[in-house]
């Protein structure tokens, strides 16, 4: 792998991300905003306070976890399953100096560059309102890398194995959106049967929204475990959208 | 000099053999084309040559260097055409040309009037800014062949430069044809185009089943076996062309 040329591919993915950025965004966008309204101020209403704070603000670090996370699955699936197949950029891309492993380690750092840029935003929405304590929050900004390249690693080897597009709904359906639920951005997990925060605790979603909220209230110190976690996932995915990517396109 | 050898080259998908211990040299300069029926190994031949898919076994060589070993050197010198349309089609016809120059690394100062340069010579500088998705086949033929001048390659490889091309188009794909051979460059095409081949190769192979069963130029082919180009191709695949008929 060669960083000089899997830039050449985030660079493409780039070019096209500024022509196509308004719609795009003010999509990704409006989700969380909805979510904040519906939840935070709709059933906020009848929440009392989690762990002392009032309960908009409780979920909003979350926010910041969420669309980060949906920037890179989104872009990694569906995204990197257009570009494989029906538009064959893949093919026109491989037909140059850029090899296959290039090619993944670019649509990675894409996926993991659209989490900062969509993590960043919600950002600074959430505390233009008001909903964030401390600036300690920038600091998740290299965090959301982090993050975005495991959410990337886990949708690419998902865009190497499957036999089409329609099995995207499985994905969504039996991961993405129990993670969603269950990752404690919309209620603490210390409540329910211990199972659940077990399987949480395997999740990225989990520790990502851990460090948001901590970062969100000023606690810097306290979230090295998570972050631990999700580099060393990090590492452990790596190898993986590499060799199946390369088994799926090289035949 | 020899500018690509095959020798002995295998490829097998899965239980497939797509190419069957195939041997040819390719001349600097010269044009020459893979001829057969769908299915017979050409774009799977030429696949390997621009280091798309590694061979099963047997080796290939494209400007001294071998293609498993160093196929990123090889694909900076070479042009590739291939046979779908794999144009970019987020991006505007002028776009798809600088992003492309990009992964060949070519600074923007130089792919810019590079790229003009090459609109220009497939007439379509006034489709600069258009949309990918509303060009006509035959301008993405055309586009899909600048595209594959960008890096000013040593060896041009084309897979069915003009399928599906009405006969305005097929004569301009050929006269750029006939410039770049002017020029001196090395072009690898398939064609299922008799006339075409005749008309542009130097040297064919003739294709089938994996395997290469006849290599010459069109006018020897032609003594040895009688008729023109396509009654040659017919006999050697098989089929005369009653039998095509009936």
């Amino acid at each position: 792998m060669n960083l000089r040329r899997a830039f050449r591919v985030l660079q493409r993915n780039f070019t096209v991300f500024t022509k196509l950025y308004r719609s795009s965004l003010a999509l990704n966008f409006a989700e969380p905003i909805l979510y904040l309204w519906a939840m935070g101020l709709g059933l906020g209403a009848y929440v009392k306070d989690i762990h002392g704070i009032p309960y908009i603000n409780f979920i909003a670090p979350g926010m910041i976890a969420s669309s980060s996370m949906f920037a890179a699955v989104y872009e990694c699936t569906y995204g990197t399953f257009v570009r494989m197949t029906y538009q064959k950029t893949f093919d026109a891309i491989l037909a140059t100096p850029i090899n296959i492993y290039d090619l993944v380690a670019g649509e990675l750092m894409w996926g993991a560059a659209k989490s900062v840029i969509y993590g960043t935003i919600i950002m600074i929405v959430i505390s233009a309102l008001g909903l964030v304590n401390s600036a300690a929050i920038i600091a998740v900004l290299p965090v959301l890398f982090i993050s975005g390249l495991i959410f990337a690693e886990i949708s690419m080897i998902f865009v190497a194995i499957v036999p089409g597009i329609d099995s995207f709904n499985y994905f969504y359906t039996l991961f993405m959106t129990p993670m969603f639920l269950f990752s404690g951005i919309f209620f603490p997990l210390d409540n329910l049967p211990p199972l659940v925060t077990k399987i949480a605790f395997f999740t990225p979603l989990y520790h990502l929204v851990n460090i948001c909220r901590s970062f969100a209230g000023g606690h810097i110190v306290g979230s090295h475990w998570n972050i631990l976690w999700m580099v060393a996932v990090a590492l452990v995915l790596a190898p993986y959208p590499f060799r199946l990517m390369k088994k799926r396109i090289v035949k | 000099m020899v500018l690509v050898r095959a020798d002995n080259l295998v490829k097998h998908y899965g239980a497939l053999c797509a190419v069957d211990n195939i041997s040819f040299e390719i001349m600097q300069g010269e044009c020459f084309g893979f001829l057969g029926p769908n299915g017979a190994g050409k774009t799977t031949a030429m696949s390997i040559i621009y280091c798309f898919m590694p061979p099963t076994s047997g080796s290939v060589t494209v400007f001294g260097l071998d293609v498993t070993n160093q196929p990123s050197a090889i694909k900076a010198r070479i042009g590739v055409m291939p046979q779908d349309d794999n144009l970019d089609p987020d991006l505007s016809v002028f776009q798809n040309l600088i992003v492309y120059a990009r992964y060949f690394d070519i600074p923007k100062k130089i792919s810019v009037p590079y790229a003009w340069k090459l609109l220009d010579f497939v007439e379509m500088r006034d489709k600069a800014e258009v949309n990918i998705k509303s060009l006509s086949g035959g301008m993405k033929r055309r586009l899909l062949l600048a595209r594959a001048l960008l890096n000013n390659p040593e060896l041009l490889i084309m897979d069915e430069p003009t399928v599906g091309l009405d006969p305005h188009s097929r004569h301009a794909v050929w006269d750029n044809l006939a410039h770049l051979k002017a020029e001196g460059k090395t072009t690898i095409l398939t064609t299922h185009y008799m006339e075409e081949a005749q008309r542009v190769c130097d040297r064919v192979a003739i294709m089938d089943n994996g395997k290469i069963i006849e290599t010459g130029t069109p006018t020897n082919l032609i003594q040895k076996y009688g008729g023109n180009l396509e009654d040659v191709y017919l006999r050697l695949t098989g089929k005369n062309l009653k039998e095509v008929i009936a």
